[in-house]
């Protein structure tokens, strides 16, 4: 049974991930399962600077969903590669570094310093944040910033470059397409979908920065359909993520055109959610008589 | 970090205190207030539910010296604080309890039990002073003469722990708060359930959920 995928450079001994944000620098779940298990492993977004990220309250439940505007909090790139870095190096799963700026020199600056350090093995740009130099709008909102900042990223790297896109856009292929010809050796997605939850007693928004982002089983349907956009208009792996908490939910992604899976809100459920998806998907292959993995990758029958 | 069942909706774990752990089972007190606790209602012997624990950090206890805990419960910050009173007893602490009315005064017994009157306030008087617990201990300490005897461990809401460590700060007495917030991961991960502190945000679930008074930015 093959359920070996390449995402660039990286060779991943299986297709699960674990998505930026939702599982710490990994020494928050290593109590709960043996991370040389994991596909790959995804850290929370760093940026050059340490960030304190948004007021609480931070996050607030939604029917099977969850909105978070955590903003980015993180240690910092420097903090990371002294004291997150090393205990990450112990482990044989690719560790994939997700990061962000607020100006496409820090992007740059950021992919420069982070490709210095031994024990990482691919990038993933943040691109669902906003510019400085364009009036704090979203970089992957707009096709010409987002070759303009993932080109530039590409330059300073020789690591494997994945793009993570946001889903709030008019047309995520497009988007995909744009990351592609700047250079990316891949694309996750989805980000979360921007949302907004009131208190009608108190008529405030649930979340101290008024809007945030939805994830979780309520995304899923939406992931699913911008993954088989994309797959049809890119020719670099694509990594499906959005309310992912079965096997057979992962399976659904690769259908629809992923070639890897990455697990975020599930992991708060059930922290040892990677495992149980990694093997029903065994399972899955095994009953469905497939030998390889790669043989699932887009193949819904439309 | 208790799921109450597998259905996506509630999607997340509930954090909840432990509240004692009597001949081999563990004790939960919740009060139904949404989705999650009114499936728990529901519940019956026999029924399984997954949960992963304990976590964070506990009340730091200074059983060796003279101190004398004072315990602070408004409403269901009981829940933490039986178990505490017990560890405690041997130290013959003070326990103050406030709750909105009589009929919200809960563990009586078990208190009884463990040789524990409390000292009670309600906001409508239908149980011990009408008003609230912060000002009985506020004239506790005032009585006594020299504070530093004396180190607080509270639970109870937002409201109160910020008056009481006012109280605290006052009688220049150690007060140890146990605090509550949503939660989605739990585990520290996540970063949802931060408190300002004098060292910026802290995770209530990893960094506590006890703090001490004069960290939090109230």
């Amino acid at each position: 049974m093959d359920l070996s995928v390449d995402i660039g450079k990286i060779k991943l001994k299986n297709p699960v991930m674990t998505a930026s944000g939702t599982f710490g620098y990994g020494e928050e779940y290593a109590g709960f399962i043996d991370i040389n298990e994991l596909g790959a492993l995804v850290v929370k977004g760093l940026s050059l600077l340490p960030k304190q990220g948004n007021p609480p309250p931070r996050i607030v439940e939604t029917p099977a969903g969850m909105l978070n505007a955590i903003g980015l909090q993180n240690i910092g790139i420097d903090k990371f590669l002294q004291e997150k870095l090393p205990y990450l190096r112990q482990f044989n799963t690719p560790v994939i570094v997700n990061f962000f700026g607020d100006s496409v020199e820090e992007y740059v600056k950021a992919a420069e310093r982070l490709s210095s350090a031994d024990g990482i093995h691919g990038l993933e740009m943040n691109i669902s944040c906003p510019n400085k130099e364009a009036g704090w709008s979203v970089f992957g909102t707009d096709p010409e910033i987002t070759y303009r900042v993932v080109s530039s990223v590409r330059k300073a790297t020789d690591l494997t470059l994945i793009v993570k896109l946001s889903p709030n856009v008019t047309d995520i292929a497009l988007m995909a397409k744009t990351a592609e010809d700047a250079g990316a050796d891949a694309v996750s997605l989805i980000n979360t979908l921007t949302g907004m939850a009131i208190d009608i007693k108190t008529r405030k928004p649930k979340l101290a920065n008024i809007r945030g982002g939805l994830s979780g089983p309520a995304v899923k349907p939406v992931a699913v359909r911008m993954v088989w956009e994309c797959y049809q208009k890119i020719g670099i792996p694509i990594i499906g993520m959005g309310g992912i908490i079965t096997a057979d939910d992962a399976v659904e992604f690769m259908l629809a055109g992923a070639s890897a899976v990455a697990i975020g809100t599930g992991n708060f459920i059930n922290p040892g959610v990677t495992m149980d998806v990694l093997s029903g998907i065994k399972s899955f292959i095994s009953a469905e008589k497939i030998n390889s993995l790669k043989e699932l990758t887009g193949r819904v029958e439309c | 970090m208790l799921s109450v069942d597998s259905r996506l909706d509630p999607l997340l774990k509930r954090p909840f205190s432990l509240h004692r752990f009597v001949s081999g089972d563990l004790q939960f007190l919740y009060k139904v207030v949404g989705k999650a606790t009114s499936i728990l209602k529901e519940k019956k012997t026999g029924d399984i539910m997954e949960l992963i624990g304990p976590l964070g950090n506990g009340f730091p206890l200074n059983q060796a010296g003279k101190v004398k805990p004072v315990l602070v419960a408004g409403g269901m910050g009981i829940a933490p604080l039986v178990a505490l009173a017990e560890k405690v007893a041997k130290q013959e602490p003070f326990f103050f309890y406030g709750a909105r009315s009589a009929d919200e005064l809960l563990c009586l017994d078990e208190l009884d039990s463990i040789g524990i009157a409390p000292v009670v306030s309600t906001d409508d008087g239908t149980a011990g002073r009408k008003g609230f617990v912060t000002e009985l201990v506020d004239e506790f300490l005032t009585k006594r003469h020299s504070s530093d005897l004396y180190s607080i461990y509270a639970c109870g809401p937002k409201p109160m722990l910020a008056a009481l460590s006012g109280v605290a700060k006052k009688h220049k007495v150690k007060a140890y708060m146990a605090l509550e917030e949503s939660m989605a991961c739990g585990v520290g991960a996540c970063l949802g359930c931060v408190i300002k502190t004098v060292d910026g945000y802290k995770r209530v679930c990893k960094e506590g959920p006890v703090f001490s008074f004069d960290d939090i930015m109230w």
